[in-house]
């Protein structure tokens, strides 16, 4: 397996009168290539989730091995090496005072020592000017723009190649269209797709359209109250329709996705 | 009114002038070190207030028990690097805010230095005594006031190495992975930095420098007081404020990180001189915090204001009302 996510447990403030059970024994088991769609009502668990993967604090039980590798006492920064993450947040994935390129150079070192080497070698501006061009969003003449001066959907895209750069063994998407404008949520969505699919990147989405769950990814799994309540892959995935996923929610968890079915269209 | 004129003494403002450029520089490098932390960290860092009054401690006493002022200065500014330890360590190992963090460490800082000399308020090394590097093969003195064009001189001198070498060092990939660290915390960490070491260096970093410009105000002044960093970091955010806001005006699309560093120097110069001018206009030197403070706050305050004449709710108001009465 290429990640397992064995028995993890997360309460938030504990001991208080917010305490909150986010993680109730999630059990996840992903293969090489997986690109698993994750869904859910609000405070199901889903951002949890990957934040536990991804190491943003220390879980409270069970364990988190990639590749064999038992990776649960790593903070955040230390996982970065097997670790690409794009946040809800279009602003929090770049530095805003730093040039195109500067963030690009920092990506592309991603996990590896920094020393007192210049931070962006010869011929790098070549490769990152060729891959901005694949974006299509006319940045690959704007090396040296501060990204602070880009707009939400372009920062967006590069925090999706900068996450791809340095080829991660796992891409953690966490709602990161969900802050853009539908038109610009769908490029950067297709872009995902085509990153994914072109580096084979064994990838975890969170998204609030069960249509996107549905039409991305080889396999999907619905979380409630912090337990992942249904999955399913392949054929199955395939064959799956909005209306199945509702019904399969209110069935297993005996309530209904109000709040998200506004969210479907 | 006349009389307050004919009070002023014309003659005695360009013979001043000389001084305050060669002091301005020794707070511009101070400054230097406040950038690192103020606008690069995005930490205000009240420890130099302290580590400016240890650097000149340490190298006031170390050249009067022989050391060759070189020496003493480089000593200084290791000693420098250590209190900016403390205060990194205080804020990322035990997660006081930094800017509690600062003061804790400035606070401290004052016994620490008074016990560096000898629990004397201040100590002073005498010109006469130590000499000119020039004079003594090296040893003596890098700096002083008795030679205010040399000491301009190499004041530029200095500051143009340290620039240099600041350049250098935020170019690489760790320098890189500092700014970015300031820039936007979420991301380093995602990107594999470790943010607390980078915080705990800069912090060091930009204390050694601070402390190494107490060292050569020691030297320049040939003596050194525990209170000689009192509002150094008011004075270290002057110089970069003031700097900032004539490279915007000079360079309007923005310029390369070597000039604007150096326009920081600049802006300590220019504090100086207002400084200077300040007190010739005869007014109470006791007034000089006020009016520093005062300074500060206006050029802190203009791209707040620039954006105001853009865009605020009071605008908005009569722009409202206005469109009313037309209709």
């Amino acid at each position: 397996m290429m990640l397992d996510v064995n028995h993890v447990y997360k309460t938030f403030h504990p001991g208080t009168i917010n305490e909150r059970r986010a993680l109730a024994g999630v059990d996840l088991h992903l293969e090489e290539g997986d690109f698993v769609t994750v869904i859910g009502g609000n405070g199901a668990g889903k951002s949890t989730l990957l934040n536990a993967v991804a190491g943003v604090w220390p879980v409270d039980g069970g364990s988190i091995v990639i590749d064999g590798n038992d990776i649960t006492g790593l903070p955040d920064y230390k996982r970065a090496p097997f670790i690409g993450r794009v946040f809800q947040d279009p602003m929090m994935g770049t530095a805003p005072d730093m040039q195109l390129e500067e963030n690009l150079a920092l990506a592309y070192r991603r996990g590896k020592k920094l020393g007192l080497r210049w931070h962006i070698g010869r011929g790098e501006r070549d490769m990152y000017r060729e891959k901005l061009r694949e974006l299509n969003l006319g940045l690959e003449d704007r090396l040296t723009t501060k990204v602070g001066l880009l707009s939400g959907g372009q920062r967006q895209a590069v925090t999706l190649l900068m996450a791809s750069l340095q080829k991660p063994r796992l891409l953690l998407l966490d709602e990161h269209t969900a802050a853009l404008d539908p038109a610009t949520a769908a490029k950067v969505l297709e872009l995902s797709d085509s990153i994914v699919r072109e580096n084979g990147l064994t990838t975890m989405m969170i998204t609030h359209n069960m249509r996107d769950a549905i039409r991305h990814g080889n396999r999907l799994i619905m979380m409630n109250n912090g337990k992942i309540i249904f999955d399913c892959r392949g054929e199955e995935k395939a064959k799956l329709t909005v209306e199945d996923l509702l019904e399969k929610f209110a069935q297993i968890s005996g309530n209904t996705l109000d709040s998200d079915r506004a969210l479907l269209n | 009114m006349g009389a307050y004129f004919a009070s002023l003494n014309f003659a005695s403002l360009p013979a001043r002038m000389p001084s305050a450029v060669a002091q301005g520089i020794l707070w511009g490098l101070m400054a230097l070190g406040v950038y690192i932390t103020f606008r690069l960290l995005d930490v205000a860092d009240l420890s130099v207030d302290g580590s400016f009054a240890t650097g000149g401690a340490v190298t006031v006493m170390l050249i009067i028990a022989g050391w060759p002022a070189w020496a003493a200065l480089l000593a200084a500014l290791l000693v420098g690097v250590l209190a900016g330890l403390c205060t990194g360590l205080l804020h990322t190992k035990l997660g006081i805010p930094a800017i509690l963090a600062g003061i804790l460490t400035q606070f401290a800082l004052y016994s620490v230095n008074l016990r560096i000399m000898g629990m004397k308020a201040n100590q002073t090394a005498s010109l006469k005594t130590y000499g000119m590097f020039w004079e003594n093969g090296g040893k003596g003195f890098l700096i002083s006031s008795r030679y205010v064009p040399q000491a301009i001189g190499i004041g530029f001198l200095l500051a143009a190495a340290l620039i240099a070498l600041l350049y250098w060092y935020f170019g690489t990939e760790q320098g890189s992975a500092l700014r970015a660290t300031g820039s936007n915390p979420a991301m380093s960490r995602a990107q594999g930095i470790n943010i607390d070491r980078m915080k705990v260096i800069g912090l060091a970093l930009s204390n050694g420098v601070v402390a190494l410009s107490g060292g050569l105000m020691t030297q320049f002044q040939g003596t050194a007081d525990v209170s000689m960093g009192r509002g150094a970091i008011v004075i270290g955010l002057a110089s970069i404020v003031i700097g900032e806001v004539f490279c915007e005006a000079i360079f309007k699309k923005g310029c390369n990180f070597s000039v604007k560093l150096l326009f920081v120097v600049l802006g300590g110069v220019l504090y100086y001189m207002v400084m200077t001018l300040i007190l010739w206009l005869r007014l109470d030197p006791n007034d000089l915090k006020l009016f520093t403070a005062l300074i500060v706050a206006l050029f802190l305050a203009v791209p707040y204001l620039q954006k105001q004449s853009i865009s605020s709710f009071s605008r908005a108001k009569k722009r409202g009302k206005k469109e009313a009465t037309e209709q």
